[in-house]
């Protein structure tokens, strides 16, 4: 008996969702083993997990507050993949996003939040819109890798932000290297009293929705896709591609942007630096890089991006809840994030190949 | 020769599946040894398929296969390799760097592990001499024509001893003095006692180098005929299934003025050498102008510069009196240029889309409601209009597709190519540059799609059809200009074109040399 791959010539709806839902049990699979590998049993710890992020009103308000930026640079990187502009920077892009609505924040004391709120959404949007728009020029004008660019811009960003928070923007009465706090009329308000999710929740849900809308309902979202699946042909066919990646470029730069924003006003309120271990003290915990991962996990489709962020929520919640409850270290979520990316390619592959049994 | 000579190969009951369609439906083959059989059908008959479980890239789900009366299994290319089968594909697979022989030896194993290159040049050499393969040994594959390319695709196979020589389309690349230099090679192969599988839908081909013709039609064998007890009009019936007109009628058409001018265009290619040499041509309303020559030489670039894809060096692109040398490709679409390319699949298409979106593709803004906010231009897209216009061109030009919103990447090749003309035709185009309108498409197909070319014709486009099917030009063109190396050697009436002139012309010689 032998075994031989071959390419499915389309996958059926049934088969995308299948396969990556496989691939992710088989990462949760995994993840008891390394719960194991603490001392506790694996069905207590995902036991704990689960609870800790879906147990009871509390835990649902903290999951959905870590899925809002989640949600949003999920959809961020969904929207440029679609069209192949490969932004790996949407970590940058937040950064990029929240120190302009620091700089808003801290120096606007005393404007109604009517006022700053929308200005810290707007200046963070264009902020982000920017940092991604160079990379995004460079490509159509130039041809330059667009991995290495926003990629490598994440870093620019985030030593310029560890300069500022440690330099002029210092908060001299801090014990860490950060900014002073944003006023309060910068914070966003909580949507339910006592509970920490807020109206970035709320923000998150429209640009999840508006993702939906581009791609199914409006000629630009058509153009995107054009230019994804071949810019070639869509150059043919009079597209103005580099103008189709460019603002696709900014509105996924923007995104991002505003996920910066969110955790600045909604979580932090303070601009924060380089962190210490596994990105305790910085100002987004990866989650620019977990957006790679949701964008793909989610398939690029509007509907299966926000269960991907969802998904990924309950893993970070839940592993700081089953950390308290059982002991296992909370960075088990990197550790997580790593797994299901390996998982993931898996489930790829098998969505676009099957192998079947060849007889001898 | 034939018919008592023993089989060297015999293929029975083969059938193989792919999901959805079977390719080869119980297929029953039988080669002799020194014949040339040609494998006759329309694509996606089978052909290439069935040579292919014979090669050993695919397994059958049925069936048996005899090498000289021996049961075999074939598990890959080196099984049938070993059975000393030689297989040339329609796509060559040299390594440009390297020398004739090099690539001839390419995978050999020699004993010692002393790579023997004098004894192995002697050898090639000794090859091409005895079957007329001319070819420099020692040149690299780069500097080789296609025609010589496959010289040492053939000479590769032979040097493997190949007994069996399976060769897939193999004249589509060729001029036509070079089908004639093939032709006698293949016939002093089978003199020498190589049996030869020819694979080909070019109905004069076969007629005039196999000893025998088998048709399929639909992954079934329908008929294995002598060629000289058959006639070309049967074979056509027994392929297509139904009587085919050869002749097609050209409409008498009353020219009008020049739609489309290119004057003195000159143009660099993928690598930046020089493609296009001030190439000036002119189309007017009404008139069919062919462009013939051997695949690279400037076509794709002639076809890419009108259409505004790729930059001009220098001279101009006139289209209906107005200069709109490398305008962007929206605007030539937007000046009436119907643009069909060669590459349907790169270009043409984008395959990961809806039937419906490649069909709207080209008028995107035509299709969207006027219901935007603070936009002058509707931002949304009417997704009713372009259903009902989707649905209305699929039907009027009868594209065989599951559904509007399948993915186009569903259909079969002359499917595409019908997508991409009822993309282009639905808009009344005022000027058509066609290029290889029916390449690799089946008969049916290929008579529908130059009917159309000659209905638009008639309704008053100026036609620039650019094609490597001297039949097709010949066909349908009024005028024909012969291409090579970028360079236009003569434009010719098509009421006098030879095809010797023609042929002439295709290989580098002047139209003033050639004597027109």
């Amino acid at each position: 008996m032998r075994l031989r791959i071959e390419k499915r010539p389309y996958p059926s709806l049934r088969t995308r969702i299948l396969w990556p839902v496989l691939f992710v049990l088989l990462a949760l699979a995994i993840g008891a083993i390394l719960i194991a590998s603490a001392g506790v049993s694996p069905l207590t710890g995902y036991y704990e997990l689960f609870y800790g992020a879906l147990g009871d009103a509390r835990a649902i308000s903290e999951t959905l507050w870590r899925f809002t930026p989640l949600l949003l640079t999920g959809t961020s990187v969904g929207l440029a993949f679609k069209c192949k502009f490969w932004n790996i920077g949407a970590e940058g892009q937040m950064l990029a996003g929240a120190t302009i609505a620091t700089f808003f924040g801290v120096s606007f004391v005393g404007t109604s939040s009517w006022l700053l709120i929308p200005l810290v959404i707007v200046s963070g949007f264009l902020a982000g819109a920017l940092w991604a728009a160079i990379p995004a020029l460079l490509k159509a004008k130039f041809g330059v890798d667009d991995v290495v660019t926003t990629l490598l811009g994440n870093w620019v960003i985030l030593y310029f932000v560890a300069y500022l928070v440690e330099g002029p923007w210092r908060d001299p009465t801090s014990l860490w290297p950060e900014s002073g706090a944003i006023c309060e009329s910068a914070v966003f308000p909580r949507l339910v009293p006592g509970y920490r999710v807020h109206i970035g929740f709320l923000i998150a849900l429209l640009f999840s929705v508006l993702f939906f809308v581009i791609l199914r309902r409006t000629v630009w979202g058509s153009e995107v896709k054009a230019v994804g699946a071949n810019p070639e042909a869509a150059r043919f066919m009079g597209i103005k591609v580099a103008r189709v990646l460019l603002t696709a470029a900014i509105l996924s730069g923007g995104i991002a942007g505003i996920a910066g924003v969110n955790e600045l006003c909604g979580t932090h309120f303070h601009m924060k630096g380089l962190g210490f271990f596994g990105g305790t003290g910085e100002l987004s915990w990866g989650y620019g890089y977990a957006g790679v991962i949701i964008a793909m996990l989610g398939g690029l489709s509007a509907i299966g991006i926000p269960v991907a962020a969802f998904f990924m929520a309950i893993i970070i919640q839940g592993s700081r809840a089953m950390y308290r409850a059982t002991g296992v270290p909370s960075p088990f979520y990197y550790a997580m994030q790593g797994i299901i990316l390996v998982c993931l390619l898996g489930g790829i592959f098998f969505t676009h190949y099957r192998v079947r049994r060849v007889k001898q | 020769m034939m018919g008592t000579s023993p089989a060297v190969v015999r293929m029975v009951g083969i059938t193989k599946r792919f999901p959805g369609v079977i390719a080869n439906d119980g297929i029953d083959f039988e080669l002799s040894k020194g014949e040339i059989h040609s494998l006759l059908g329309e694509n996606g008959a089978g052909k290439t398929t069935l040579m292919n479980v014979l090669y050993g890239l695919y397994r059958p789900d049925a069936g048996e296969i005899y090498v000289h009366g021996e049961k075999v299994t074939m598990r890959s290319p080196n099984d049938a390799i070993d059975h000393k089968i030689g297989m040339i594909h329609q796509h060559f697979t040299l390594v440009l760097p390297f020398t004739v022989t090099q690539n001839v030896i390419l995978g050999l194993k020699f004993p010692g592990g002393v790579l023997k290159l004098g004894q192995a040049e002697k050898r090639v050499t000794k090859l091409s001499e005895k079957y007329g393969l001319r070819v420099d040994p020692r040149a690299e594959a780069w500097q080789l024509s296609v025609g010589e390319q496959q010289r040492v695709e053939i000479l590769k196979a032979l040097y493997r001893e190949a007994e069996i020589l399976i060769l897939d389309e193999p004249t589509s690349v060729l001029t036509p003095g070079e089908v004639q230099d093939l032709f006698r090679t293949l016939r002093s192969l089978a003199e020498a006692g190589t049996s030869i599988l020819f694979i080909s839908h070019k109905l004069d081909e076969v007629m005039e180098i196999s000893d025998r013709v088998t048709v399929l039609r639909d992954g079934r064998v329908l008929a294995t005929k002598e060629t000289s007890a058959t006639n070309k009009k049967e074979l056509a019936r027994l392929m297509v299934g139904r009587e085919v007109i050869f002749r097609l009628e050209r409409p008498e058409v009353k020219l009008g003025g020049a739609a489309l001018e290119v004057k003195g265009v000159s143009a660099l290619d993928d690598r930046e050498l020089p493609a296009l040499k001030e190439v000036s041509l002119s189309v007017h309303e009404g008139e069919i102008l062919g462009v013939a020559g051997v695949a690279g030489n400037g076509q794709r670039e002639l076809a890419e510069v009108i259409a505004g894809v790729r930059k001009a060096k220098g001279g101009r692109v006139i289209i209906k009196r107005r200069d709109m040398t490398d305008s962007p490709p929206s605007e030539i679409v937007e000046a009436g240029v119907g643009r069909i390319p060669e590459d349907r699949m790169r270009l043409g298409l984008i395959t990961d889309l809806s039937v419906q979106e490649n069909l709207v593709m080209e008028n995107l803004k035509d299709f969207s409601s006027q219901r935007g906010l603070l936009f002058t231009e509707g931002i949304f897209l009417d997704h009713s209009s372009v259903g009902e216009y989707a649905d209305k061109l699929i039907s009027e030009f009868d594209v065989v597709t599951p559904s509007r919103e399948a993915p186009s990447k569903t259909l079969s090749g002359g499917n595409l190519q019908k997508l991409i003309l009822a993309r282009v035709l639905a808009r009344n185009p005022k000027i058509l540059v066609a290029s290889e309108p029916t390449r690799g498409l089946d008969v049916g197909a290929t008579e529908y799609i130059r009917g159309k070319l000659l209905e638009q014709k008639e309704g008053g486009a100026a036609i620039l059809l650019i094609s490597q099917d001297l039949e097709e030009i010949l066909a349908l063109s009024d005028r024909i200009a012969v291409i090579y190396e970028g360079e236009v050697m003569g434009v010719v009436p098509a009421g006098e074109a030879e095809m010797e002139k023609i042929g002439l012309m295709m290989a580098g010689t002047p139209l003033s040399e050639v004597g027109g």
